[in-house]
């Protein structure tokens, strides 16, 4: 019988939501375990082992001591999976790069000297893909439970993972919610990537963008929506603070 | 008795975040015993600088994973105290419901995935499952399903909550779906009562450790302080002016830590189940009280591995609480209500809850058109760090003479019974070395 791959999970800045997620699969883990062997998951278990198959890396990337830690786990690893904003698109962390390292620095330390001290050596943040190059990747903020399954199990079976590439309107219109403009919002619907089942608008409240922007050409489906409302995709664009800040459109996994 | 050795434990595991503890000892005595934090810096509040009123709890939220929606309340409540926002009845019952809801799943958590294993004596969850403690992991993996779901009906996601907005909801579950909820923390009773027995039958594995510290959380007369109460302190007593926060809270930087530390009274002070257990037990319900009791645990406890007995005292709590607060909201009936708009204003806010960790505070000040131009978060993991420091320095000699791998276990219980969440202790504002 074929080895099963081995999984480790790694996490670097963030909050440790999408790991957790990992965690509230409850049961359905078992079944998971059934095709994969975890082998390192430092939130939820002591054992570690630096001989697996399959990385699945949480978070960004802020300082030079953590670049060097993800490029050993992208050394050891066949394929590395981005799981979450933080590691897929930078995620929040990205807000803080409209200053300089320093300014932030001494905005949240004020004046303590850090000088030569590693841990406080901080670059702009970045996403996992700006540091190595990442094979697959599990979107949003958090992830989606059922997604994370589904990428895994694809992986783990040698099948490419379908990752929508149409925009959260499409998965909103399903679960037949009143539009978020149609309410007086301004919603990143139009122009994020669904697969995350329009969690937000179905609790009434606008998308975010967590998921990562899609190509305008892809957007085409939604024309309806943004002339009722005249807006352009760049419209939309620009009022990507929260996820996406700096990032042109994009097709991560292209 | 002299010998040489050294423990160095890179990356505590199943803890939130990244921290190492390191101990060398040299001819029987300690030379260096560090905990540090080593987490990547965040700089949350230079983020804060220059959003929306509206776009800080969202933001705020992802602080932490384990407790978004605790850092989601405190967040609203700094910003609708700077705007004074008066919200309604319901809103006050479901956000008290939220508040549960997330002591619970991160308490079950804790208790369950994180402390279990060393009781146990394996090294996660997983190796329980086939084993003859497979019915306990069913009983926990059943209690943290409910607490998820409590929270996702709640607050629309369990991790980064999409419900709790400025003013309110944006939306309240059915009167049919508390309902079904009703029913489920009626079964979840029996079940806690049972997962007691078992853990009772293994806490002998706790060790016997004291240490005399100051212990602070909110208190109130209304009730077992969770998200509402004034900062108080076993030393000192209530702080009257909660904007003065920071003369409880004086927080500061050591070089081995990415994270602030803290102190009060004393050098350092404890957060979290067993402070609010030592402040506040009289007004446990009688359910919880029953569990306390079982494990012998009296307030003042100074012994911080009962820390995870107190999350336990709690979680019983946390149902029995939800219970009644289910039966006001069902007997008033659940209103249709839209989220107060509040009168954008100038103004400093502050907001307090107790979330599973401990004293959790976020500090806002807006400015005229409602954009944030400073802002202050003080997060309980950060306020034990110094207390898991001392209890260090008293717990290494008084078990010297064991095997290494037993102090070394040792300490890494002591530091997963703090449950802390290393992330989201990552963040600091306004500090000084010492």
């Amino acid at each position: 019988m074929k080895q099963k791959p081995r999984v480790a999970v790694f996490d670097f800045a963030d909050c440790e939501g999408c790991e957790l997620e990992i965690a509230d699969l409850e049961e359905e883990i078992l079944d998971l375990i059934e095709i994969v062997d975890i082998v390192s998951f430092r939130e939820v278990m002591k054992e570690h082992s630096d001989n697996y198959d399959i990385a699945i890396v949480e978070g960004s990337i802020m300082r030079p001591i953590d670049e060097q830690r993800l490029r050993k786990i992208r050394s050891h690893a066949k394929v590395l999976v981005a799981l979450g904003a933080c590691a897929t698109i930078g995620g929040i962390n990205k807000i803080r790069n409209q200053w300089m390292p320093d300014e932030v620095m001494k905005e949240v330390y004020g004046n303590a000297n850090v000088k030569g001290n590693e841990l406080f050596n901080v670059n702009k943040t970045k996403a996992v893909n700006e540091v190595v190059p990442v094979d697959y990747y599990i979107h949003g903020c958090p992830i989606d439970r059922d997604e994370f399954k589904h990428v895994i199990t694809s992986i783990a079976l040698g099948k490419k993972p379908e990752i929508p590439r149409y925009p959260v309107c499409v998965e909103c219109k399903k679960n037949e919610n009143i539009c978020q403009f149609e309410l007086g919002n301004f919603c990143l619907g139009p122009i994020t990537r669904a697969g995350c089942k329009a969690i937000c608008p179905t609790n009434n409240s606008p998308c975010e963008g967590c998921r990562g922007l899609i190509k305008k050409a892809e957007t085409e489906c939604v024309k309806e929506v943004l002339e009722r409302y005249k807006l352009s995709y760049e419209d939309i664009r620009r009022r990507c603070t929260m996820y996406n800040y700096g990032r042109e459109e994009c097709g991560v996994d292209e | 008795m002299s010998k040489d050795f050294s423990i160095h434990v890179e990356h505590v595991t199943r803890v939130e975040g990244h921290g190492n503890i390191t101990l060398n000892v040299k001819n029987g005595s300690i030379e260096k015993l560090e905990w540090s934090v080593v987490e990547a810096p965040r700089f949350f509040e230079a983020m804060l600088r220059g959003q929306q009123f509206n776009e800080l709890r969202p933001i705020t939220s992802r602080i932490c994973g384990i407790c978004s929606i605790g850092h989601s309340l405190a967040s609203l409540k700094a910003t609708e105290d700077a705007l004074g926002v008066k919200l309604s009845e319901q809103t006050e019952l479901f956000r008290r419901l939220a508040i549960h809801a997330e002591n619970m799943q991160s308490h079950i958590l804790h208790i369950g995935y994180l402390v279990a294993p060393d009781l146990l004596g394996v090294g996660s969850v997983f190796p329980l499952i086939g084993s003859k403690h497979t019915d306990t992991v069913l009983k926990i993996v059943k209690l943290h399903r409910l607490a998820n779901e409590m929270s996702d009906l709640i607050c629309g996601r369990t991790i980064h909550p999409i419900r709790l907005v400025v003013g309110g909801f944006s939306m309240f579950p059915t009167e049919k779906q508390l309902v079904h909820l009703q029913k489920r923390l009626e079964e979840a009773r029996s079940l806690t009562q049972e997962l007691a027995t078992v853990i009772h039958s293994v806490a002998d594995k706790l060790p016997a450790f004291e240490r005399e510290t100051e212990y602070i959380a909110l208190s109130t007369p209304k009730e077992y302080a969770f998200y509402d109460g004034d900062l108080t302190s076993t030393d000192t007593g209530t702080l009257k002016d909660y904007k003065k926060y920071q003369e409880i809270t004086n927080e500061y930087l050591v070089p081995q830590s990415t994270a602030k530390y803290a102190k009060h009274h004393r050098d350092s002070y404890m957060v979290g189940a067993l402070a609010r257990f030592n402040l506040n037990s009289k007004q446990l319900h009688p359910a919880a009280q029953d569990v306390a009791k079982l494990f012998g645990l009296k307030a003042i406890n100074y012994n911080p591995f009962m820390n995870t007995i107190a999350q336990l005292v709690e979680f019983m709590h946390n149902i029995e609480d939800s219970l009644q607060l289910i039966d006001t909201v069902l007997n008033q009936g659940i209103k249709d209500e839209k989220p107060v708009k509040p009168k954008v204003q100038a103004g400093r806010g502050v907001g307090l809850v107790e979330v599973p960790r401990g004293l959790l505070i976020h500090d806002y000040t807006l400015n005229s058109k409602g954009y944030c131009t400073k802002a202050n978060c003080i997060i309980p993991t950060n306020q034990n760090h110094a207390n898991i420091q001392k209890d260090m320095e008293k717990l290494v000699p008084e078990i010297i003479n064991r095997p290494e791998k037993e102090i070394e276990l040792t300490l890494e219980m002591l530091v997963r019974a703090y449950d802390p969440c290393i992330s989201c202790s990552t963040h600091y504002l306004d500090v000084t070395f010492v």
